[in-house]
């Protein structure tokens, strides 16, 4: 199904005592993370200055946003002026039926596609393949994915989960004429042999886009290893495919996100490339595309854009600095959400894009620490949309705007809290159990095994402190 | 509100101190007594409300939450002596009663809520003077009092002040314990593995005692280290400071 890997709430607890189990998977993610954190403290040393451009980023998000309809407008017509030709989608099979139309107009044959998180999104490359195509991913990272037959693991760095014995032995096996080797230089050497051959004979290049810039009808592509560039320029038919969220107002806005965007997610100042499209080739140009076509897909955009606390959803800017300061993230690894978002931002868009019923539970792997909301370069904030969503995924409100509300609702664990609620809601009731409590611990319930399988028995106090209070009004009376 | 302003407080006790660390408690009153502060402390309190509010139940914490706005009501400080409950009356509050009829009322309560150790430091400017035997403590500062009320300063702070005492902290400081209220039974695998990690590394810290000033964190760590048969003195900060500063209890 587009936009999971798996079912992701199905399963989930197995996924999760896979990943944990899983030693080496654990290590691997620890040491990146670790890294990642580090990386992009040393790009901001002054947390002032970092401060600001946050609140410039969400600025500059929260104004485009306020805009969107009007900018998407701007942006269509800036686009078609400049010779680009922009479609809509509502759902993904549109956009895919759109960009499987598109590829047959032009007879296509050779396809190659940069990174893109709105592909895997709408399930791009299943869908080319049940249509006959085959898309070869460009980005290192991707295409090592795509090889192994495996989805990313994280949205910036899709490989992260692998280590170079395991891509040694992979390019061995499938890459012919390849020796094993564990040099990363020449297994990086090996990759871009193949994508060179491949850059050279496409004749589709397919790309995501990182921001689209209304004013001038400009779509902003950010990259490190050229491949978004090749896969843009070199083949005679680009197709740019985008959210329609990811849309600015002005060029102007674009300096500030180019500080947030690669210092957030890599720990780099700046990125090898920012490619900046404003059309197809012109007829003195000697290179460049013939056709440009911008896809924009809403998928289930509108609908989180009608609630005003979730609209900050929206804000996202894809740079991936949430899951790199997740403990849950670090622990687990992309894969164990089973969503093509994972991670504190998956968490809070799956549920959104493809319903509570489905994805729901997810919300239930944080705990509320914070620390992806203060890692945010626009300030999305994080822990409130996972705690608003679980509240969506238990309320019985019929008129609940997320779609599948209500379905994470269990009946016992709505009875403990309503049973919770009228004990602490009645003062005497409330000091009656903590007197058991503390007085006959014995009789209390026992805990559940989930906590004490590794935690030792939770001991109440002789005495609470209600208890000592009050004695102590009754012999040592304030002045 | 400077320090001649403040003769009067409440004190929002927490559930967790009620019925696991009453000294903590106890220790609280005398901190601030010894200030010259009174101490109100509504005997009609129960809990913040925090752990539905965090599952999603917003009716049930809002039930509770009410109460506690209209039993804090005198416009005094109300000091928590945990982040994270701080952090549900300052923060959360008034998203959650922003359509009830008290939603002003939660509004100043969360404007006049300081979390223990910020009054203590920031409003009190207490002087604290060490009456203890060398030691060399490991503090752990949970995330909500870290985070969402941006405290650690503040606690560290005052330890700072005491002589005979080593401060440091676990490495990997600012990652969470695992504990998360509900998330700790809700996804107990993943809170073991936060919760192992935190253990090596206040282990490996080489400290000769833990001080936290949340209890949720406190019971997560020192519940795993007993378990694991390698525990140290685990105490609330404000129990250790009481302690040092020649109160007895």
């Amino acid at each position: 199904m587009s936009g999971f890997t798996s079912q992701p709430d199905q399963d989930f607890g197995v996924r999760i005592h896979e990943a944990l189990e899983d030693a080496e998977l654990r290590e691997s993610f620890h040491g990146a993370m670790t890294f990642l954190r580090e990386k992009r403290r040393s790009q901001f040393p002054d947390p002032d200055a970092l401060e600001n451009l946050r609140d410039s980023g969400a600025a500059i998000r929260d104004r485009a946003l306020a805009k969107l309809p009007d900018l998407l407008e701007q942006l269509e017509d800036r686009c078609r002026h400049n010779g680009i030709q922009v479609h809509w989608a509502e759902t993904s099979d549109e956009a895919n039926a759109i960009i499987t139309g598109l590829i047959q107009s032009v007879h296509g044959q050779r396809i190659v596609k940069g990174k893109s998180m709105a592909t895997e999104e709408i399930g791009l490359n299943t869908a080319l393949e049940a249509a006959g195509f085959t898309c070869l991913e460009s980005d290192m990272g991707e295409y090592i994915v795509q090889q192994a037959g495996e989805t990313p693991s994280h949205i910036i760095m899709p490989a992260i989960h692998r280590n170079k014995a395991s891509i040694a032995r992979q390019f061995a096996d499938q890459i012919p004429d390849t020796p094993y080797t564990e040099d990363v230089d020449e297994l990086i050497g090996t990759g871009r042999r193949v994508l060179r051959q491949a850059f050279a004979h496409a004749d589709v290049g397919i790309s995501g886009v990182n921001f689209a810039i209304a004013e001038t009808g400009t779509l902003c592509l950010v990259e490190n290893e050229g491949n978004g560039r090749m896969s843009t320029t070199v083949p005679d038919t680009h197709i740019a495919v985008m959210g329609i969220e990811k849309v600015i107002e002005k060029l102007a806005d674009l300096p500030d996100l180019m500080r947030l965007l690669p210092r957030s997610a890599t720990g780099q100042a700046i990125t090898t490339y920012i490619n900046l499209i404003s059309g197809p080739r012109r007829d003195d140009e000697c290179d460049g595309p013939r056709q440009v076509h911008l896809v924009l897909v809403d998928n289930g955009r509108s609908r989180i854009y009608a609630d005003r606390e979730l609209r900050a959803t929206l804000r996202c800017i894809r740079c991936g600095a949430c899951m790199n300061h997740c403990p849950v993230y670090e622990r687990l690894g992309g894969h164990a959400y089973g969503t093509v978002y994972p991670g504190p931002i998956g968490q809070v868009v799956m549920p959104q894009l493809f319903g509570l019923d489905k994805a729901g539970k997810l919300t239930q792997a944080c705990s509320l620490n914070g620390a992806c909301g203060e890692a945010c370069p626009v300030r999305i904030p994080l822990p409130d949309l996972i705690r608003r969503l679980r509240h969506e995924g238990v309320t019985d409100d019929p008129a609940s705007p997320v779609r599948g509300h209500g379905r994470q609702r269990q009946a016992s664990e709505a009875l403990i809290w309503r049973v919770w609620a009228t004990i602490h809601a009645h003062p005497r009731l409330y000091r009656l159990v903590t007197r058991l409590a503390t007085r006959s611990r014995r009789l209390l319930p026992p805990l559940p095994r989930a906590w004490t399988a590794r935690r030792a028995r939770l001991e109440p106090a002789p005495r609470s402190f209600h208890e000592q209070m009050a004695q102590r009004r009754q012999t040592e009376p304030r002045p | 509100m400077t320090k001649a302003a403040v003769d009067r407080v409440y004190l929002f006790g927490t559930c967790l101190i009620d019925v696991f660390h009453p000294e903590a408690g106890m220790a609280t009153v005398r901190l601030l007594e010894r200030e010259g502060v009174e101490v109100i402390f509504p005997p009609e309190q129960t809990c913040c409300g925090q752990p539905p509010y965090n599952s999603g139940y917003d009716d049930q914490a809002r039930t509770v939450a009410r109460q506690v706005v209209e039993r804090f009501a005198e416009p005094i400080p109300v000091i928590v002596p945990s982040g994270s409950c701080a952090g549900m009356l300052r923060h959360h509050y008034p998203d959650l009663l922003a359509d009830d009829p008290l939603a002003d009322a939660a509004r100043d309560l969360a404007a006049r809520t300081y979390e223990l150790h910020e009054f203590l430091h920031r409003i009190l400017a207490v002087k604290l003077e060490d009456h203890g035997e060398p030691v060399t403590v490991v503090m752990h500062t949970a995330c909500s009092a870290r985070r969402e009320m941006g405290v650690r300063e503040d606690g560290l702070a005052l330890l700072g002040q005491l002589a005979n005492v080593t401060v440091c902290e676990p490495e990997n400081a600012e990652a969470c314990c695992g504990f998360g209220g509900t998330f700790a039974v809700k996804m107990p695998e993943i809170s073991v593995a936060m919760a192992s990690d935190k253990c090596q590394a206040v282990r490996a810290s080489g400290a000769d005692q833990l001080l936290s000033s949340d209890c949720g964190c406190l019971l997560n760590i020192d519940g795993m280290l007993r378990k694991q048969g390698n525990a140290l003195p685990a105490h609330h900060l404000a129990t250790f400071l009481w302690e040092r500063t020649g109160g007895a209890s």
